[in-house]
């Protein structure tokens, strides 16, 4: 019952999206308010529906209702509840229904918070939006229906795979998704704005808080992903290069070229039909992105094109809505507004110039992932393209990405002189320096890129801070001035300052984990003891354990390093309802890095494979993330206020 | 002139969008090999397990009977999920060797140490140059040879009951039943 509950709702939700979209073009055609009105209650009641149709799945997994199809494939009677919740999204049919959610969460938010934006605008934008919905609701409805029932209801259901029952995958893909659907709000303006023909400073602050709140769950739910796979995967790697991941990664890259070309859109009136052309584009890469992973939250290389209905559905979405968001791009961008002039050292000039990196990077990943599909059309041969493509190419084009971070934030707008660009920057350029040459001195003629690396990030970190230094003048000693410089810092600032040091903090940790890893192998007993990495490690009991739904070996470790003793636990599980095996590593770790143990195969007398790696600074690259999307949220939050706030209170501001 | 830098983009992305749906239809999945019915390339690669004397693999070792060739890395999840199958599999009997692909060092001789080796004979190709020469796009992948090193079929992607239970068990049985 509850089931076909959901069905009808989701059946409704896509009808209702459909009637928004109509309604709302027609509406603001006419410029009839009532008929707008109408459109807006259309966003509002499809989010009830669809908010409905999700919590009926919820119910069929959290009542074990096994005569679900979904449910009796992705959940058994000892799976404990929370990880049964999360199969709601666990699964591909379920995740797509999360993501219509959030979808529809965002119409609605538009429909209650936009009404200060141009009517007609808005409901372009949302008739958009609706059509975006429309389609998504249409792919769960047509290809991969969630409710379907089966017959006769088994007593026992399958399982989620077990990778997947961890608190990190839980929040993961919803983060994800969260990234995903708010550059879909992004493409909507986009469209709306080239329907309309006309793009302003209005528009781009309107855009920004869509654009950032999206960047920050993508920075949150990519940095997840790979934690979870260092913890998780039991080998302590956390980038692969996978196409999955390639998949969240491409629309960051893009996301962050928009977020600071929406800056120049707002403050400055340039870079018009780019901004525009990167909102289409980084929104159909997060289309590609959602269906390269669409038989489930992970696969393997071989993802595309599992389901050939789904596929094409998938693919012909994707052609409508990038193709025909480039073609309305093509036929309406010419006519638009161009930009207001900039010096060739300037702001604008340096943001330009990040954004021809970011979109050089993000290319250089589109043709890795997509290179063993064209290969296989244009000749007989099947390739495939791993880590040491992405050296070779991704490499070079971020290293003076990097290096061009530190001074974006300390040009001037408009014009400005390298000599005084260079005197700002004096001290934090001397840091930098001096840490590429002890690192150099240090490391020895052949780690010159980790020398370079750790260069790189301490003159990331050291810029960063040099526009709140300038601002608080500290060196005049007048210690109330400053005092009132630091309270009255802008948010602005300080959100900049956070996110770009956290790029300098990830810089180092991916530096220190690429070059300085190190790691050992023993067969162990309780009672051997190994020395490793300036530690002793000992074994002290290998028992058997016994979990909710799996066994496990459990060996638990004392550790005495330079900084005291501690207990460290590692399992390897068994999990006879899926067959499967997972390692849950044992991680100690601090700020200079993780010592990571995971236990091996057990050889029946008593022994066991231990392996231990000694990870330098590897905090540093999710901490670094973290940091970034602080200054996100920091940023967002100013941002609320001032749209918040009457133009005038900013007058007076600025005077 | 103008103009045509706003065009670019729709037309670089038909483009794609056009290969893209080529490569839809070429589902990797169904795609045959090239490799079909034709004899394996030559080869001769060491073991990747540490210790052991004569079980690296070369393309002479498939004779007398139908054997699997099963290409994994231990850096690929969907090798992780397929493993108990191939464990099954070695347990009932069914020869199957292993091509360790693309991975560093002794990483797939501890990856087996950890979860269990289902391998008769492995090949260790850490630069992927024999996994060129058998068209391989991804790990897991398995091909099935023939007892004369023939070629005969290849599933791209982890091996599951059902594949083997429709697909692969009855083909096998085929081959051994072949003169």
């Amino acid at each position: 019952m509850i089931a076909e509950v959901g069905h009808l709702a989701l059946i409704l939700a896509f009808v209702l999206a459909l009637v928004q979209t109509v309604v709302l073009f027609w509406g603001a055609w006419r410029g009839d308010s009532a008929v707008m009105a109408m459109g807006r209650a259309a966003a509002l009641l499809q989010l009830a529906f669809v908010a409905l149709a999700f919590g009926c799945i919820a119910w069929g997994y959290a009542s074990l209702d096994f005569s679900m199809l979904l449910v009796a494939s992705h959940s058994n009677v000892d799976q404990p509840l929370a990880y049964r919740l999360a199969a709601t999204w666990g699964s591909h049919e379920g995740s797509m229904v999360l993501w219509t959610l959030i979808l529809a969460l965002h119409g609605g938010a538009l429909a209650v918070f936009g009404r200060s934006l141009r009517e007609t605008f808005l409901a372009r934008v949302m008739a958009v939006q609706g059509l975006l919905g429309a389609a998504f609701l249409g792919f769960s409805l047509f290809t991969s229906n969630p409710f379907q029932r089966l017959f006769p209801a088994p007593l026992q259901g399958a399982e989620l795979n077990p990778l997947l029952q961890d608190p990190g995958l839980v929040t993961h893909p919803p983060l994800l998704y969260l990234g995903y659907v708010g550059f879909s709000t992004a493409f909507s303006f986009a469209i709306a704005a080239l329907i309309e023909g006309r793009v302003d400073a209005a528009w781009a602050r309107w855009v920004r808080p869509w654009v950032l709140a999206a960047w920050i769950a993508l920075t949150l739910g990519i940095s997840l992903g790979s934690h979870w796979a260092y913890y998780e995967l039991g080998w302590g790697g956390w980038w692969f290069w996978d196409p999955v991941e390639n998949a969240s990664l491409m629309p960051w890259l893009l996301g962050t070229a928009l977020l600071h070309s929406a800056l120049v859109l707002e403050k400055r009136g340039a870079l018009i039909s780019w901004t525009l052309l990167l909102a289409i584009l980084t929104f159909s890469l997060s289309l590609i992105g959602t269906f390269l992973v669409r038989s489930g939250v992970l696969t393997s290389v071989h993802a595309f094109a599992v389901d050939a209905a789904r596929g094409s559905y998938v693919l012909a979405f994707t052609v409508l809505a990038t193709g025909g968001g480039l073609a309305l791009y093509a036929w309406r961008a010419p006519a638009m507004r161009t930009g207001a002039l900039f010096g060739p050292v300037s702001k604008e000039a340096g943001i330009t110039l990040n954004n021809l990196f970011l979109a050089a990077a993000t290319a250089t990943v589109f043709l890795g992932t997509f290179y063993p599909v064209f290969v296989d059309i244009m000749s007989d041969n099947a390739i495939s393209v791993g880590p040491p493509y992405y050296n070779i190419t991704f490499t070079p084009l971020i290293l003076p990405l990097l290096l061009l971070v530190g001074f974006g934030p300390i040009l001037h707008w408009k014009r400005d002189q390298w000599r005084e660009v260079l005197g700002r920057l004096g001290w934090a350029l001397a840091l930098g320096a001096l840490a590429l040459v002890a690192c150099l001195i240090a490391f020895g003629p052949g780690r010159v890129m980790a020398a370079l690396g750790i260069g790189l990030g301490v003159w990331l970190i050291a810029s960063s801070a040099v526009p709140l230094l300038r601002r608080w003048r500290l060196e005049r000693r007048d210690w109330g001035t400053s005092g009132r410089l630091i309270r009255t810092t802008p948010l602005a600032i300080w959100a900049v300052a956070l996110a770009h040091m956290g790029v300098g903090v990830t810089t180092v940790g991916v530096t220190a984990m690429s070059i300085f890893e190190t790691n050992h192998v023993q067969r162990m007993a309780p009672g051997d003891t190994v020395q490793f990495a300036g530690r002793t490690i000992t074994m002290d009991s290998l028992e058997p354990f016994v979990g909710p739904n799996y066994r496990a070996d459990r060996a638990v470790f004392s550790v005495t390093g330079p900084l005291g003793a501690r207990e460290m636990v590692s399992e390897r599980r068994f999990y006879p309802n899926s067959q499967n095996q997972t390692t849950e590593a044992a991680i100690a770790g601090n700020v200079l890095g993780n010592l990571y143990i995971s236990v091996g195969e057990n050889d029946g007398i008593g022994h066991v494979t231990v392996r231990i790696w000694d990870h330098p600074f590897v905090g540093w690259i999710w901490g670094g993330a973290v940091l970034m999307a602080l200054g996100g949220l920091v940023s967002l939050s100013d941002r609320r206020l001032r749209l918040g706030a009457p133009s005038r209170k900013m007058k007076e501001t600025a005077a | 002139m103008r103009r045509l830098a706003f065009i670019a983009p729709v037309v670089v992305f038909l483009g794609i969008a056009v290969a893209l749906f080529i490569g839809l239809g070429r589902d990797p999945k169904i795609l045959p090999s090239m490799l079909i019915d034709k004899p394996l390339p030559a080869f001769d690669l060491p073991d990747a397990r540490p210790g052991t004397v004569d079980r690296g693999l070369a393309s002479t070792d498939f004779t007398g009977e139908p054997m699997l060739l099963n290409v994994f890395g231990s850096w690929c999840v969907s090798c992780r999920v397929e493993h108990p199958m191939l464990l099954r599999l070695s347990q009932e009997g069914v020869p199957v060797h292993g091509l360790n692909w693309k991975d560093p060092g002794d990483a797939g001789a501890r990856w087996l140490a950890d979860l269990g080796d289902p391998y008769s004979r492995i090949g260790y190709d850490p630069t992927g140059r024999t996994g060129i020469d058998l068209g391989v796009t991804g790990a897991p992948e398995t091909f099935v040879i023939d007892k004369r090193g023939i070629v005969r079929y290849r599933h791209v992607g982890p091996i599951t009951p059902d594949v083997w239970d429709e697909t692969l068990a009855p083909l096998m049985a085929r081959l051994r039943a072949e003169a």
